[in-house]
């Protein structure tokens, strides 16, 4: 116990951060590009769909780490991307907090564009088509009637968008790397005090994620919950 | 006041050719169901693209395939009641009415107060609709439609998902608030009572075309067709052949049938409604049918009795509480009287 407090006491906060704000990046990147996507897609003709639906859940369905190898060769700053972007903008995405938001973003986005998409789906055709008949246009109709009428599609891909992304190791260790205090999250915290074999620090951190992964879900269902209510569903 | 519309579209199981042209305030048009009225409604909206044709609407130019002229839905200002309301499930009552308001946030509230007392919504302006009744949600999808002034009124199928008593009331409800309605107001339905009620011209589709159109009343009276008699609600049916102007043999009944009206030379087909027959007890007379008995079915205020005629053909008759108490005392007729003013010729 003396112990444990010790550490505790002792203990660089600094992982917990750079996973919220990555976490937090990410899950904003992942709402606006997934929605977006979602509606992309739902739009397109069937085989225009399958194509590009195959290529956003891609990210999802590969290995992190070779979706992290894919994105190393694209912004390593030894091709021709990552060159652009470190001379155009003086953007430096291999072994920077950007790549820690990347990568993560890139991983958990098909969480949220699916859980878009299968919620925009299900909308009844009868509702667009009235907003347009009451003369609303389609950038209103989006935000006004299929945006809020998805919500709870979208809230649930919103918690785990962030859960991924909060969470997100493989891609994170190879585009980022393990940079304490800078890109060192919590994941690659947890591995690496693993490796030397300090268990207690290793607990501790877990007991840390544990509690966030539960609030977000708690607040979120409690958010919708409250929203859905009064809204016809079976 | 004027509608014209001439819309051609293949669709999966037949080739919708639709056109007619119309200054009634009320149009109807009937339909089994899938044979392309709601098709042509969605497309006077702007909801779906005919292939070729034209729609013009009060002099306005929706579509016109050579002219290259298609207007968005937003701009045809057309009203369009859905079968299931539409309303928009995460907005209130006064949120759902202001919907397609452009007006100053000033003017949308005036003119939302305006329409909830219209339309009896007063105290459900906070509402969601899945907190409604199925009358509130129409009175609001009304309201909403109205809000937004449109030239045309386009009602789809609006009662066929409600029961019978609340179907009957909500049509009474729907041609009172029409009232005062300037515009042109077209009701597409399977159900011949609604249309009966409802509008002044009918037009009838079968398969995709427009069979039968006219004044309602005279249609009913006259259906032409043997597919609008049927959707008129027309029960019985036989082949006929004429044999001279007043005289046709109707095959399937086995009788021939003695009218001192004309009979129309392309006559095919003589259609006779249910309840149009007479019991007659004794001797047999000029245009009487014998039967026998096949089963009956009591309904709350009337019975029916299936019955087979002479060559087998079966026969729906349909008779009222008090001929039904007649026929319990009395036994069943030996015959069945035609009424020659009932009957319908049918090309």
């Amino acid at each position: 116990m003396e112990e444990m407090m010790q550490i505790i006491r002792e203990l660089d906060w600094s992982p917990l951060f750079i996973s919220l704000k990555t976490g937090t990046a990410a899950t904003v990147i992942s709402f606006f590009l997934g929605i977006f996507a979602a509606r992309k897609v739902v739009k397109a003709s069937p085989g225009k769909k399958a194509v590009i639906d195959g290529i956003l859940t891609l990210p999802m369905v590969l290995p992190p780490t070779a979706a992290g190898f894919f994105l190393l060769l694209l912004f390593s700053r030894r091709r021709p991307l990552g060159e652009f972007l470190f001379d155009e903008f003086g953007f430096k995405v291999v072994q920077t907090w950007l790549g820690c938001v990347i990568a993560a973003t890139v991983i958990a986005f098909p969480l949220m564009y699916r859980n878009a998409r299968a919620a925009m789906e299900q909308i009844d055709a009868n509702l667009v088509y009235a907003a347009r008949t009451l003369g609303m246009s389609e950038m209103k109709i989006f935000w006004k009637v299929i945006v809020p009428t998805a919500g709870p599609g979208i809230a649930s891909g919103t918690i785990l968008t962030f859960a991924r992304a909060l969470g997100e190791y493989g891609a994170t260790s190879m585009l980022a790397g393990n940079i304490p205090g800078k890109t060192g999250t919590i994941s690659q915290k947890i591995a690496m005090v693993i490796q030397d074999g300090d268990y207690l620090t290793a607990g501790i951190w877990v007991a840390i994620v544990l509690a966030i992964a539960f609030l977000v879900i708690f607040l979120m269902n409690l958010i919708s919950g409250k929203k859905m209510k009064n809204i016809g569903r079976w | 006041m004027s509608i014209s519309v001439e819309i051609h579209k293949k669709l999966d199981a037949f080739n919708l050719d639709v056109s007619f042209c119309s200054a009634s305030r009320r149009i109807g048009i009937l339909g089994a169901s899938g044979c392309g009225k709601s098709m042509t409604l969605k497309s006077i909206a702007g909801i779906e693209t005919p292939d070729d044709g034209k729609i013009t609407v009060e002099g306005r130019t929706f579509f016109d395939k050579k002219k290259k002229v298609n207007l968005k839905p937003q701009k045809r200002n057309v009203g369009y009641l859905f079968q299931n309301y539409a309303l928009f499930p995460t907005m209130t009552v006064e949120k759902n009415i202001a919907a397609g308001l452009k007006g100053s946030r000033q003017e949308n509230a005036e003119r939302v107060r305006r329409m909830v007392e219209k339309f009896q919504l007063g105290g459900l302006e906070k509402r969601l609709p899945g907190q409604l009744s199925g009358g509130q949600q129409q009175r609001a999808a009304l309201a909403r439609i109205m809000a937004y002034e449109p030239d045309v009124i386009l009602l789809d199928e609006p009662f066929s998902a409600l029961d019978m008593y609340l179907k009957d009331q909500l049509q009474r409800e729907l041609i009172e608030m029409l009232k005062d309605y300037e515009g042109t107001v077209i009701l597409v339905s399977h159900n011949r009572d609604e249309v009966y009620r409802f509008s002044e011209e009918l037009l009838i589709i079968d398969q995709g075309r427009i069979t039968v159109s006219g004044k309602t009343g005279q249609i009913f009276r006259n259906p032409e067709t043997k597919e609008a008699a049927r959707l008129t609600g027309c029960k019985n049916f036989s082949r006929a052949v004429r044999i001279d102007a007043h005289t046709l043999k109707a095959e399937d009944w086995g009788i021939t049938l003695d009218v001192s009206r004309e009979i129309p030379e392309d006559t095919a087909c003589i259609g006779y409604r249910a309840h149009d027959f007479i019991p007659v007890w004794g001797e047999r007379g000029r245009n009487m049918i014998r039967f026998r008995l096949e089963s009956t079915a009591s309904l709350p205020f009337e019975k029916n009795y299936y019955i087979k005629a002479e060559n087998g053909e079966v026969i729906c008759w349909f008779v009222q509480r008090e001929t039904a108490a007649l026929l319990d005392e009395k036994g069943l007729p030996d015959y069945l009287a035609l009424d020659e003013d009932a009957l319908l010729f049918l090309r």
